[in-house]
């Protein structure tokens, strides 16, 4: 099944994908996959997108030899600075697209969930550039732990309400923005954040977020005249790790790993390694790995990163795990600290905690000497300072 | 044909309309007895929450309901026990999410049914094009997989939803979830409408009915009434008296 294939017709990705959503939200699922499918490959709507991602967003984003923490580390280490995209993500890649997407198809309202509140600040700014009015639900958990968010997608004009329910984090907010669109599905469109939910949204993220990874293979061959020997990028739900690995799935001399977050422990609830430490399982409207207990409850989930405190992940990923075609890896909360230290120190880029788990994990250096090593650097950290520097003075993030 | 489809076609032959409440699993309070009170209160079928981590479909009453029943660490088991322990003659389906299905394992969760002697099933987050193995596997079991329609939805799709669905054909009166509304939503008779032309099997209409008056409208084209949230809210409050009282009213506007 090559990339192009994938997903079928319902949405599989093998076993996993498919559509388990309320019959209420179907119609608006099959005009968005049939939109989709139409225009991907409009020139038009490409021609539209790509002026906005040139002139607003700033892509394409540059890659980075990162030389002192190479030497460190005894590596051959790039970084693909998504970091540098404008407000701070690869969100916006997907949120912008999305958005004018919406627009097309005649939607007047936008919704959409928010962890670390950097795919809501997306949102809200493409709706902000695109004239449309938005909410965003997010945990009241992270509201507080990403305030500087918050207030950013005020100042854009969203309306953001928190969650009260469960944890008060991502999975949360995911459901309120489900139960939202229920209702308003004729008008709105719900813009997710990742490539999770219910099928076209895991192929029309993903086919948004590609951009990362057809960018990066050509920058990194122009720069090092061959391909990466390792492609390393962190998953929550997993659209930045799809977003870098889709160039590259399949070519031979190339290693796909996914750093998912390994919070304080390996016990159910400490963590959300999803892939490593998950089973198949049913969530917001796909079959992917999942967190749960023994009658299929989902569990609550721990990491020190709002980003990726997220019991599920994207059911591509899932494919990939399965078909041996990437390789999952957790790191724990330490770890992405020392690594969100790690690369301020020695490369003046403070990044966001979500890929700070990378860093950490390659600190440990599980891979051979002097291997090549293409990482993405999904976010900066300006959103994690407070929750760093709590962490760093010992109390608990 | 089962049990749960048998009863609801016996009332409409009759000339009559079904009441179907709805409650919570494991919620306190919610127990043989209270199923037994129900079913004296005039129910025709009932229908049991298996409570969910995450139950997308349903509002803030049935939300937290689901919540608190978990919290003091309610099992699948526990709920399929008050089934039994009910011990009444009405049909029972339960309703609940398609992870808590998946995970059992489709044909292990259709035998836990069958043991326990429920007629039907529910599952909101299974759509039509996601059911048809878990239907047959119910169907063997005389397990009636009842599947929902929705108020936007083209003819080809209720079509295939009435041609799918077993037992009766759960129609959506309103978009959104579960949740009392002020007013009876137009778009429950355009389901039922729209469903009609394409099954014999008897046409419920569920989400959102408030008020024994609202059932009292609903009836008027459907072939019966769920009731959810609205009963809920007196047992959620601590009341389950009362909730068995509005079972009352709601049976005698449903006619
Ligand atoms: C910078 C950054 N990286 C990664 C993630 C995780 O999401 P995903 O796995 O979809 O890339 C987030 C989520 O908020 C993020 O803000």
């Amino acid at each position: 099944m090559s990339v192009a294939t994938r997903p079928d017709e319902q949405g599989r990705f093998g076993a996993y994908g498919g559509r388990y959503a309320p019959e209420v939200l179907i119609p608006a699922l099959d005009e968005l996959a049939a939109a989709w499918l139409e225009l991907r490959n409009d020139p038009g709507f490409r021609g539209e997108l790509g002026d906005l991602l040139r002139d607003f967003v700033g892509r394409p984003t540059p890659i980075t030899h990162a030389t002192r923490l190479s030497a460190e580390l005894g590596y051959d280490l790039w970084l693909k600075r998504e970091d540098l995209a404008h407000t701070g993500a690869h969100k916006i890649n997907n949120a912008l697209g999305q958005v004018l997407l919406a627009k097309g198809l005649g939607k007047q309202r936008i919704i959409a969930e928010t962890g670390a509140g950097q795919h809501g600040v997306a949102t809200a700014t493409a709706c902000a550039l695109l004239g449309l009015p938005c909410v965003v639900y997010m945990g009241e958990e992270d509201t507080h732990r990403q305030a500087p968010n918050v207030a950013r997608m005020e100042l854009l004009g969203a309306e953001v309400v928190p969650v009260t329910a469960g944890m008060k984090t991502l999975k949360e907010a995911v459901n309120e923005a489900l139960r939202d669109w229920a209702a308003s599905v004729g008008s709105t469109h719900y813009v997710i954040g990742s490539v999770v939910g219910p099928h076209p949204f895991p192929m029309l993220v993903r086919d948004l977020q590609r951009v990362i990874g057809d960018e990066a293979r050509t920058q990194y061959r122009d720069r090092v005249g061959t391909d990466p020997e390792y492609v390393v990028a962190c998953v929550g739900g997993g659209s930045n790790a799809i977003g870098m690995f889709t160039a590259f799935v399949g070519a031979p001399e190339v290693r796909l790993f996914g750093v998912e977050a390994g919070g304080v422990g390996s016990e159910l609830g400490r963590h959300c390694s999803s892939l490593t430490l998950g089973q198949p399982g049913i969530l917001h409207g796909a079959l992917s790995y999942l967190l749960q207990d023994a009658d299929g409850q989902v569990v609550e989930t721990h990491s020190i990163s709002a980003g990726l405190d997220y019991p599920g992940v994207g059911p591509e990923h899932a494919y990939l795990k399965d078909e041996g075609l990437a390789t999952y890896v957790s790191a724990t909360d330490g770890d992405a600290l020392d690594g969100f230290q790690l690369l301020a120190r020695t490369e003046g880029i403070i990044p966001a905690l979500e890929p700070a788990h990378v860093i950490g994990w390659l600190q440990h250096r599980p891979l051979p000497d002097g291997a090549r090593v293409l990482v993405n650097l999904s976010g900066r950290g300006d959103k994690d300072l407070d929750t760093v520097r709590a962490a760093l003075a010992g109390e608990r993030p | 044909m089962s049990n749960l489809e048998a009863t609801l076609r016996a009332v409409r032959d009759r000339g009559a309309k079904s009441f179907v409440p709805y409650v919570t699993g494991g919620y306190p309070g919610v127990d043989g007895g209270l199923l037994r009170m129900l079913a004296a209160a005039g129910a025709d079928a009932i229908e049991v929450g298996i409570p969910h981590s995450d139950p997308i479909m349903d509002g803030g009453v049935i939300q937290e309901a689901s919540r608190v029943a978990l919290q003091r660490g309610t099992r699948i088991g526990d709920v399929l026990a008050s089934i039994v322990d009910a011990a009444i003659e009405i049909p029972v389906a339960v309703m609940t999410y398609a992870n808590i299905v998946h995970h059992r394992g489709y044909e292990a969760f259709c035998d836990d049914l069958a043991r326990s002697g429920v007629d039907g099933v529910i599952v909101p987050d299974l759509p039509v094009d996601e059911v048809e193995r878990f239907a047959a596997l119910g169907a063997a079991r005389g397990i009636d997989v009842v599947l929902l329609a929705a108020p936007g939805t083209t003819a080809e799709r209720y079509r295939a939803i009435a041609a799918a669905s077993h037992g009766f054909v759960y129609c959506v009166a309103t978009y959104g979830v579960t949740g009392v509304r002020d007013q009876l939503s137009v778009t429950a008779r355009d389901v039922v409408t729209a469903v009609r032309p394409y099954t014999d099997l008897p046409l419920l209409v569920g989400v959102g009915i408030a008020t024994p008056e609202q059932a009292g409208e609903a009836s008027a084209f459907a072939d019966g009434v769920i009731v959810g949230s609205a009963l809920m809210a007196p047992l959620v409050a601590g009341d389950p008296k009362a909730a068995v009282e509005l079972s009352g009213a709601f049976r005698s506007q449903i006619v």
